[in-house]
C-alpha cells in the first residue's frame, strides 16, 4: 500500500492526531487529525493471513474473511488500526489468544514523518526486536499505523454459549477442555464452546450447562487483575453488576468499581524512554498514554 | 536443537581477542557478592563459555553461576560498574550465536536458577526461574494434565529463559503459537541494575507491551529471573498420521490445501528424501525410505473433531496423490513417529560429521518454489542438504551436511548458506522464524529492514538497555554496515 500520501499528511513538525470511525476514543481534542487509508489488499486464506490498511472499518474485514471462512482476532467495531492502538481482547481472548498476538507486520508513520516497517509478513519470525508488540496498545503515541499484515484463524464449523447457575464457577472452568470464553457474573457462568457440534454438545451435557442465546451484557469498565483474585474481588460487587473473564483476570464493572493497581515505577520509567526514543516531541497524539 | 552424535564444525577464528579479566577486580566483586566456587576465570572454564551450539566462537572474561535476583542484579551492577559487557546464558543451546560472550564479557550463566516457583493449576500459569529446562516444566505439570506449548527439538535441554530470550518455537507452536503468546510476565534485572515486573499474570495490562517487546530481545533488554508461563490443557485425544509423497510439491500442496480447508492441525512437519533415508537408518521406524517427501501430521483435541479431521485429512492428501497413509494406532507407534522427526539432526551423523542447520520462513505457497531452489544452491556448491521442517508455518530449516576436512568446504558451505537466506526473503519470507538472528543473520538484517525500520528497533532497545552493555553488538548492524556489503564477523557463516 502507498503511503506517501499518508505519511505527507501525518508530517514532521507539529502536534497530530489519528482517528478512526472514533469508536475506541477517537482524535484528541483540538489538535490537528489525520485518518490512516482503508481498503483490503489481499486475503490469503492458504498462508492465514490478510493485508489491509489501518483504517479499513474491522467489521468489513470480518465481513470480507467470512467469505473464506476465517476471522481475526479484533473485537468488532471502529477500524483495524483503532482495535490495534488500543490493544485491548475482546471476550475470546481465553480461546483465540490477545489481539497482542494478531499483528504481523505494518508500515507505520514515525514521530519524524517517515514510513518504517516493523515485523514481517509470515505467521512466525522471530527477526529483530518487535516493534510491532510496542505498537499494539500503545494508543498511537510512538506511530500511526498506516497498513497492517494479521494472523487470521478458521471460523470453527459450530459456535455455541452455554450458561448454568452456579456458585462455583471455577469447577466449570476447570471441567471445560479450550473454551472460548468463561464468563461468570456472581449469578451465573457464560461459556462458548466451539469445535466439532458434538464434541461440543458432549462437554455442555457433562458439564451441566444448557444452551444460552449469548454473554450477558457487559459493562463499560474494565479492570486488569490477577486470575487468581478475580473471586475475591468480585466478591465485593453486587452479583449481576460484573462480568468476569475467568482465566484471564478481567473484570468488567463500572469504571471506578475496582481501584486501578499502581504502575510500578521502574515500568513508567521504561514507557517513557519508549515515548522519548520513538516520538521526542511528544508531536503523536498529545496528551495520551498507552 | 538437539545435536546428537554431530558436531557443529568449529571454525578456527576468534571473534576478538579477551581481556585479561581473569582475577581482576571484575572477578573479585563477583566472588565477594556471590561465592567464591560461582566464579570461574580458568582457561578451561571459560574456554567452556565461549560460544553457544552455533558455529560462532567469542571469548569469556568470567563465567559465574547466580542463584537468585539479587545475585543477578549484583552481578550486573558489577558489569556495569565495570564498563564490561554482560551475557546472560542459558543452557547454551542457542543456534544464532545470541549467547556468545564477545570481547572477554562476563557470562551469567542462569542453570542454577532452575526451580519452579509456583504452580496455579486452576488459573493455568506457573512462575519459574529461567533455568528451568523446557520439558522439566511439562513434566512437573503433566499431573495436572497440562503442559508448556513450546517444544523446540532441543525441549530436553533448553532453557525456559533462553526459549524467552529467542521467541522460541516447535512443531506444535502452529496451533498453539510461539513462546510470546504463552509468556504472561517476567521479572527482569534491568540493565541499570533496577528489577522491574513487566506484564501481568492476567496477560493484558494497560500501558505499552514491555513484557511482548523483551520477549525475544536476545539478553539485550535485561535478564529474566523469574518467568510466569501459561500452561496449556492436554488434549483429551491425539492422533498421529504419516503421508509420503513423490514429489516434494504434492506433500507442500496437501500442507496448503489442509490449512485453506479450515483446519489447523496440531502440527505439520515435512522431511525429504535424503532425510527420511538417514533418519531410517538411525531408528529403523519403516519408514518409506524411496518416497521424495514425508508429511507428518497431528491433529488434537475432543474426540470427535479429531476424528473428523482425521478423515478430512487423509481425503486431503489422497487428491495429492499421497503413495500411503500410516496412522499411529498407539501411543508407542506415535512416539516411534516423533522420535523419527526428533532426532533427524542426530540422524545426520550417519551420512557426513558436520552440519549447518538453517532457519528461515517463507509463505507456505512458496515452498515448493524455495525448495527447489535450496535443491540447486547446494547442488551448485557440491553441499549435500536434507531438509525437515515445519511444513504448517512456512519454517524451513535446511541442514548442509559435509565433512569440514575437505578442503574449501566451509567456504561452500557459507555460500550456499547465505544464498538461502537470500532467495527465503525474496520469496516473501524472513531471515529467521525461531532461532533468532545474534551474531549469525546480524548482517543479513538489511536484506528484510531499511535503516529506518532498524533504527526503530535500536530505539526498543535503547529504551531497555540505557547502558548499552547488555550483549552488546548483537542483532542489529551497526549503522555502517546497514548499506549493501554486509561484513560477517569472523568465524559466523552468515
Amino acid at each position: 500500500m502507498d503511503l506517501t500520501a499518508f505519511a505527507a499528511e501525518v508530517g514532521t513538525d507539529d502536534p497530530v492526531t489519528i482517528a478512526g470511525l472514533g469508536t475506541r476514543d477517537g482524535a484528541v481534542a483540538g489538535v490537528r487529525c489525520v485518518s490512516a487509508p482503508s481498503g483490503i489488499e489481499w486475503i490469503q486464506a492458504d498462508e492465514m493471513t490478510v493485508s489491509c490498511g489501518a483504517g479499513t472499518p474491522v467489521d468489513e474485514l470480518s465481513a470480507a474473511l467470512a467469505e473464506v471462512g476465517q476471522r481475526t482476532v479484533l473485537p468488532a467495531g471502529g477500524t483495524v488500526g483503532g482495535a490495534l492502538a488500543v490493544g485491548r481482547s475482546g471476550i475470546r481472548r481465553l480461546g483465540d489468544g490477545a489481539v497482542r498476538d494478531v499483528l504481523l507486520q505494518t508500515h507505520y508513520v514515525g514521530a519524524d514523518g517517515v514510513v518504517v516497517k516493523a515485523g514481517g509478513p509470515t505467521v512466525k519470525n522471530v527477526s529483530g526486536f518487535d516493534v510491532c508488540r510496542l505498537l499494539v496498545g500503545s494508543q498511537g503515541t510512538i506511530g500511526f499505523l498506516g497498513d497492517v499484515i494479521l494472523r487470521t484463524r478458521p471460523i470453527a464449523p459450530h459456535s455455541a454459549w452455554f450458561t448454568a447457575a452456579t456458585d462455583d464457577p471455577m469447577a466449570v472452568f476447570a471441567a471445560v477442555h479450550r473454551p472460548v470464553a468463561v464468563l461468570w457474573d456472581g449469578i451465573s457462568v457464560h461459556v462458548l464452546l466451539e469445535g466439532h457440534h458434538l464434541d461440543v454438545a458432549e462437554q455442555a451435557t457433562r458439564t451441566g450447562l444448557v444452551a444460552s442465546d449469548g454473554p450477558p451484557t457487559l459493562p463499560g469498565g474494565r479492570h486488569a487483575v490477577r486470575p487468581a483474585d478475580v473471586l475475591a474481588v468480585t466478591s465485593g460487587l453486587r452479583p449481576g453488576a460484573f462480568v468476569a473473564e475467568l482465566g484471564m483476570g478481567i473484570v468488567r464493572a463500572d469504571a471506578d468499581a475496582i481501584p486501578p493497581t499502581p504502575v510500578d515505577p521502574g515500568v513508567a520509567a521504561i514507557s517513557r524512554r519508549v515515548k522519548e526514543g520513538f516520538d521526542p516531541t511528544g508531536r503523536l497524539n498529545p496528551g495520551r498514554t498507552a | 536443537m538437539t545435536a546428537a552424535s554431530a558436531t557443529p564444525a568449529t571454525p578456527t577464528h576468534r571473534v576478538s581477542g579477551a581481556l585479561t579479566a581473569a582475577d581482576g577486580p571484575v572477578a573479585a566483586a563477583l566472588r565477594s557478592a556471590l561465592s567464591d566456587d560461582r566464579v570461574r576465570t580458568t582457561a578451561t572454564e571459560l574456554g567452556l563459555y565461549r560460544r553457544d551450539a552455533s558455529n560462532i566462537e567469542g571469548s569469556a572474561g568470567v563465567v559465574c553461576f547466580p542463584t537468585s535476583t539479587d545475585e543477578v542484579r549484583a552481578a550486573v551492577r558489577i558489569a556495569v560498574d565495570h564498563g564490561m559487557p554482560f551475557v546472560a546464558r542459558g543452557s547454551g543451546t542457542g543456534l544464532a550465536g545470541g549467547a556468545t560472550p564477545l570481547g572477554g564479557a562476563l557470562v551469567i550463566t542462569l542453570t542454577k536458577m532452575n526451580r519452579i516457583l509456583s504452580v496455579d493449576p486452576v488459573n493455568r500459569l506457573a512462575w519459574v526461574e529461567p533455568g528451568v529446562l523446557n520439558l522439566d516444566l511439562t513434566r512437573a505439570v503433566a499431573a495436572h494434565g497440562l503442559h508448556f506449548a513450546p517444544d523446540p527439538s532441543s525441549q530436553q535441554s533448553c532453557s525456559i529463559g533462553g526459549n524467552l530470550a529467542n521467541n522460541s518455537g516447535g512443531p506444535h507452536c502452529l496451533a498453539d503459537g510461539v513462546t510470546s503468546a504463552h509468556v504472561l510476565a517476567a521479572e527482569v534485572v534491568m540493565p541499570d541494575g533496577d528489577v522491574v515486573v513487566l506484564g501481568s499474570e492476567g496477560g493484558e495490562p494497560d500501558g505499552y507491551d514491555l513484557r511482548g517487546a523483551f520477549v525475544g530481545s536476545e539478553g539485550m533488554c535485561g535478564i529474566a529471573t523469574r518467568i510466569c508461563v501459561r500452561l496449556t490443557q492436554n488434549p483429551p485425544d491425539v492422533r498421529t498420521m504419516l503421508f509420503d509423497f513423490d514429489t516434494v510439491d504434492e506433500g507442500a500442496q496437501t500442507v496448503s490445501a489442509i490449512i485453506a480447508a479450515g483446519m489447523v492441525p496440531a502440527a505439520l512437519e515435512m522431511m525429504d528424501q535424503l532425510c527420511v533415508q538417514a533418519v531410517e537408518a538411525y531408528i529403523h521406524a519403516g519408514l518409506p525410505t524411496d518416497a521424495a517427501a514425508l508429511l507428518l501430521v497431528e491433529v488434537a483435541g475432543p474426540v470427535h473433531g479429531v476424528a473428523d479431521e482425521l478423515e478430512r485429512i487423509v481425503a486431503i492428501a489422497r487428491e495429492h496423490r499421497c503413495r500411503s497413509v500410516r496412522v499411529a494406532q498407539d501411543e508407542a507407534e506415535r512416539a516411534l513417529i516423533w522420535k523419527g522427526r526428533k532426532t533427524a539432526f542426530g540422524a545426520v551423523a550417519r551420512i557426513k560429521p558436520n552440519y549447518y542447520l538453517h532457519d528461515t520462513v517463507v509463505p507456505r505457497r512458496a515452498l515448493p518454489d524455495v525448495l527447489r531452489q535450496v535443491y540447486e544452491i547446494a547442488e551448485r556448491h557440491g553441499i549435500l542438504v536434507m531438509n525437515v521442517f515445519h511444513a504448517g508455518d512456512g519454517n524451513l530449516h535446511p541442514l548442509l551436511v559435509f565433512d569440514k576436512r575437505e578442503p574449501g568446504v566451509l567456504e561452500r558451505v557459507h555460500a550456499a548458506g547465505e544464498e538461502i537466506v537470500r532467495v527465503s526473503v525474496a520469496a516473501g519470507g524472513v531471515l529467521s522464524g525461531e532461532h533468532g538472528i545474534g551474531l549469525e543473520k546480524r548482517d543479513l538484517m538489511p536484506l528484510m529492514f531499511a535503516p529506518a525500520d532498524l533504527a526503530a528497533q535500536a530505539a526498543l532497545r535503547a529504551a531497555f538497555d540505557t547502558t548499552g552493555l547488555a550483549n552488546p553488538t548483537k542483532v542489529l548492524p551497526s549503522p555502517a554496515s546497514c548499506g549493501d556489503s554486509h561484513e560477517v564477523p569472523e568465524g559466523a557463516w552468515i
